[in-house]
């Protein structure tokens, strides 16, 4: 097999019919910044109408439909596709196999995405209005009380689940039968690691918000009452189904981005990662408290004391292997040759809002204070922080440190400054002043406020237009690389950039690793 | 101790905070919203000092360890000890944090021995409140947003407290243990006042518990902090705390005015008392759906609507018991009689409707006995 090199098929059947990992990470990433931008789009008229109190633009109906499918477009159509499509390009590199385990099945688990976010984008055009349920979906507001595009949601829901399903089989096969002679697992870069867990939570939970949809759709149309008191059920039962998915969910969205970020990072201190093995252990004991954690989200329901008291523990509990990383971060850095391009600035500044919002978490799992926080715009700070400025961030740090591998070009370094500078400003514009509202008592998920929130408000609408328009400047570099960037002459590209990934030819070819490498050395040492 | 909390916060926050804004969590009445603010603050200092002394090192580490200012990067990358401690002393501080938490969260769920229930009830989109006092009357109403929709809209100058204003107020004694009794009649809704420190969901079909006891008189206002549907941003909570005396002169009013109301359920009523107190009944109950000009919304459109225009008794019926698997509730149990007559009433004859029927209480009653 080694000598029958081809390259890729010509026309739009090389990207329907390809099975290529390379490809289809390629088509993760583009879709992914696509829904990036549609999802941003909806969060604009939501910054815009909160701009100032008194309704101007939309609805309070159409309002609560921007809210939801902003969070439903970042969380499944921005953020896990992104890291999905860097999974497909990275794994195979990082542990030196030529593909993924299952390529044709790789093919469906990118295809089946984009019909379902047409589905779901064209429930605005529906009778009723798209669901207004938030990204929560929490019944009965999501099924006695939805619009009838409620079903299409649903759909959508489960094909998204399936995806997720196929990719996570996919990566977890790919690891554990595909590395390279000499990769033990405890040689396997972080952001293998990180992957492989991910995959874990997402096979375990993925059936579950699956099961939580079925019931939705059977109390709406089979005449079922799992989630209506009327007829002997519960409406909090939801609650619980949700959040056994839900957070484990959120940890799905944060541990590649760790993973990334512990690639990174290294690189430019030039100094192998601090704290492997704890690293390793921390991700795999987070992934497991993400499972005995749920009900931190519904401590206002009125569940049990006891029942409060175990999870207000649990939660508190992660605090632990979240410090041990930061510190290994940090201690990583200490003593390194340090130097700041851009994919290390979107690291740090990761490191510095992701822990923003850690700390915040800690403060939402103590109970009695989060009966006044949940909710709230303090809410909406914390996992904005976790969320845009930890995956987001790390995402972006990823691209432009791994494009110039892909792509054999440079990208413009003055102009990914500049972007870091202009989101990392614009962000913190946006989501600082939402801790102040929030504490001060404004709830979240509403369309119009009171008087006393006007000008925290009209600051964060000004920080996410800068925001938002910085991601224009960000696609344009990637394009302007891709088609004329600086030919990179140095396989490494970076000097400190450790790992089987960097031992190709820059740009990667399309067929890598048909014979297996030699693993050189230790991934903890250099 | 709280003291220091809140006037080092008010030093460090000083400069962003212009004069109305307000940039903290409220201490609030209550002691048990003081007890939770001093946990905030204390878990929040607790943060500030570790966030300030892991930044420090990476500051630092930036500045010392840059390669641009030729500094050789060292090769150390374990050392057990230091990944002992950093697991062992955050666990620590986590122990010492939970320890107030824990007390304080038993304050909040001590339900028992309350002197007065109320039992709240979330509505798409109002609350009401029900005094459950063994003896007497019951006293019961809705809770509607106060604001006109013309401030909403913009086309006048938007009031002091503005979304946060209801045309009844749930009234209560001060320094007396009241209990909420907290539960939904559709979706779910969450009763928040955040300066009292209570926070409940509202679900249908459940009933939670919260309590309060507040010492001190004055207005305190809240919103639902659960999204429930299209107008979830307007419907606040405004309680007022009275003392005991104010109460029960209040109480007594009440109960006045109901037997006053179910009196006024036997007579003939003018059409112009009728049309007046339709216009108010639709305009804090049914105008959110059917639109100020009877245009409709989310519900259809009252203004030349067949049904409304037809057979008073469907139309009736579909007020009362409301119309299944839609937004449009069951008003029966939410209109007294003499209410449910002038809603009808004005639906049949304002939006050019003009169908000239005039219902009468007496007509209600009569429906409703079949
Ligand atoms: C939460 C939104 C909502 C509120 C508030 C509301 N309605 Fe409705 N209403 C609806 C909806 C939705 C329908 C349509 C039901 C259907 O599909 O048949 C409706 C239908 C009606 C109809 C039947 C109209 C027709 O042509 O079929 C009448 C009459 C009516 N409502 C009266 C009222 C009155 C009186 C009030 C206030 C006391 C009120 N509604 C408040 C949502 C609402
Ligand atoms: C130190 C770790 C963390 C802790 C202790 C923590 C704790 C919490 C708690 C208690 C809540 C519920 C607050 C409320 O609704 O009242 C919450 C909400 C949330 N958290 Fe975290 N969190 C942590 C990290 C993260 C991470 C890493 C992410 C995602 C990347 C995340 C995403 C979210 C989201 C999305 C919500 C809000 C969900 C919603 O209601 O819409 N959190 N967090
Ligand atoms: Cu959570
Ligand atoms: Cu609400």
């Amino acid at each position: 097999m080694g000598d029958h090199h081809h390259g890729p098929a010509t026309g739009i059947t090389r990207w329907l019919f390809t099975t290529n990992h390379k490809d289809i990470g390629t088509m993760y990433l583009w879709f992914s910044f696509a829904m990036f931008l549609l999802g941003g789009f909806f969060a604009m008229v939501i910054r815009a109408e909160l701009f100032q109190p008194g309704m101007q633009l939309v609805e309070p109906a159409f309002f609560n439909q921007m809210t939801t499918l902003h969070g439903l477009v970042m969380v499944f159509g921005a953020i896990m596709p992104s890291f999905v499509g860097l999974a497909n390009w990275l794994i195979p590199m990082m542990i030196g196999a030529p593909d993924m385990a299952l390529p044709r099945m790789n093919n469906w688990s990118f295809w089946i995405l984009p019909p379902a976010f047409l589905m779901l984008a064209s429930t605005l055009f529906m009778e009723g209005g798209a669901p207004a349920f938030g990204w929560t979906f929490y019944a009965p507001l999501s099924t006695t009380y939805a619009a009838p595009s409620v079903t299409f949601f649903i759909f959508a829901i489960h094909i998204l689940g399936v995806s997720s399903i196929m990719g996570s089989i996919n990566i977890i096969a790919t690891v554990m039968n595909m590395r390279a002679p000499g990769m033990t697992y405890m040689k396997m870069p972080l952001f293998v690691w990180t992957w492989l867990i991910t995959a874990f939570l997402l096979v375990a939970v993925m059936p579950v918000l699956a099961g939580a949809v079925t019931m939705m759709l059977m109390d709406i149309h089979f005449g079922t009452s799992f989630f209506s008191a009327a007829g002997g059920g519960d409406p909090v039962l939801f609650q619980h189904i949700f959040w056994f998915f839900g957070h484990p969910e959120v940890y799905i969205i944060i541990l590649p981005a760790f993973g990334v970020v512990s690639q990174i990072i290294p690189a430019f201190s030039r100094k192998p990662l601090f704290g492997y093995a704890s690293m390793v252990y921390a991700t795999a004991s987070i992934a497991f408290l993400s499972f005995i954690v749920w009900a931190h989200h519904m401590y206002t329901v009125g569940m049990p004391v006891a029942g409060e008291l175990f999870f207000m523990y649990a939660t508190m509990l992660i605090a632990v292997p979240t410090g041990v990383k930061v510190f290994n971060w940090i201690t990583t850095m200490w003593r390194g040759a340090l130097s700041f391009e851009t994919p290390m600035l979107f690291c740090i500044g990761f490191l510095i809002l992701f822990t923003l919002g850690g700390f915040t978490g800690l403060m939402l799992s103590i109970a009695p204070a989060d009966f006044q926080y949940h909710d709230t715009y303090f809410v909406v700070a914390h996992f904005h922080y976790v969320m845009v400025a930890g995956a987001v961030f790390s995402m972006t740090a990823a691209v432009y440190y791994w494009l110039p591998k892909w792509c054999g070009r440079m990208y413009n370094e003055a102009m990914g400054k500049t972007h870091f500078w202009i989101s990392f400003i614009g962000f913190n514009i946006t989501f600082f002043p939402q801790h102040f509202v929030g504490l001060a008592g404004m709830p979240r998920r509403i369309p119009d406020y009171a008087l006393q929130f006007a000008d925290f408000n009209m600051m964060s609408s000004i920080g996410a237009f800068i925001y938002g328009a910085s991601q224009l400047l960000f696609l344009y570099n990637v394009i302007a690389t891709i088609v004329a960037g600086k030919p990179v002459s140095d396989e490494k590209v970076w000097d400190g950039a450790e790992g089987l990934e960097w031992t190709l030819p820059t740009p990667a070819p399309y067929h890598t690793f048909e014979e297996p490498p030699q693993v050189p050395k230790p991934v903890g040492t250099i | 101790m709280r003291r220091v909390f809140s006037g080092a916060a008010l030093t460090l926050l000083a400069p962003l905070a212009a004069a109305q804004n307000q940039v903290n969590m409220s201490p609030g009445v209550t002691e048990i919203g003081a007890d939770i603010f001093e946990l905030h603050m204390l878990i929040m200092w607790i943060c500030v000092v570790i966030g300030v002394a892991v930044f420090a090192v990476m500051f630092y580490s930036m500045y010392a360890h840059r390669k641009s200012k030729g500094h050789q990067a060292s090769q150390f990358h374990e050392s057990t000890k230091v990944e002992v401690a950093w697991t062992v002393v955050p666990f620590l501080i986590l122990i010492a944090m939970a320890v107030p938490a824990t007390s304080t969260l038993l304050e909040v769920y001590d339900n028992d021995e309350a002197e007065l229930d109320v039992l709240i009830t979330g509505y798409q989109w109002k609350w009401k409140y029900e005094y459950l006092e063994a003896s007497g009357e019951p006293v019961a109403f809705f809770s509607n947003l106060a604001t006109p929709q013309e401030e909403i809209y913009n086309t006048e100058q938007k009031g002091e407290n503005y979304l946060l204003e209801v045309d009844e107020p749930l009234v209560i004694p001060t320094n007396t243990k009241v209990r909420f009794l907290i539960t939904a009649n559709d979706v779910i809704h969450s009763w928040w006042v955040p300066e009292i420190a209570v926070k409940r969901d509202a679900i249908p079909g459940f009933i939670n518990e919260a309590w309060t006891r507040v010492p001190q008189e004055g207005i305190y206002r809240g919103q639902c902090t659960e999204l429930c549907g299209a107008y979830h941003g307007f419907m606040p909570v405004v309680v007022h705390a009275v003392s005991r005396d104010e109460f029960d002169a209040w109480m007594a009013a009440k109960r006045g005015a109901a037997i006053t109301q179910a009196a006024l359920a036997t007579q003939t009523l003018p059409v112009d008392e009728l049309m007046d107190q339709g216009k108010a009944i639709y305009d804090s109950a049914c105008l959110a759906c059917h639109g100020a000009q009877g245009e409709g919304g989310i519900g259809n459109a009252i203004a030349g609507s067949a049904l409304v225009l037809g057979d008073l008794s469907d139309h009736m019926a579909v007020v009362a018991k409301g119309v299944s698997g839609t937004a449009m509730q069951a008003f029966g149990g939410q209109l007294n009689d003499v209410e449910m007559a002038a809603v009808l009433t004005y639906q049949r004859n304002a939006f050019g409707n003009n169908t000239g029927d005039v219902v009468q209480p007496g007509d209600v009653t009569g429906m409703k006995n079949g």
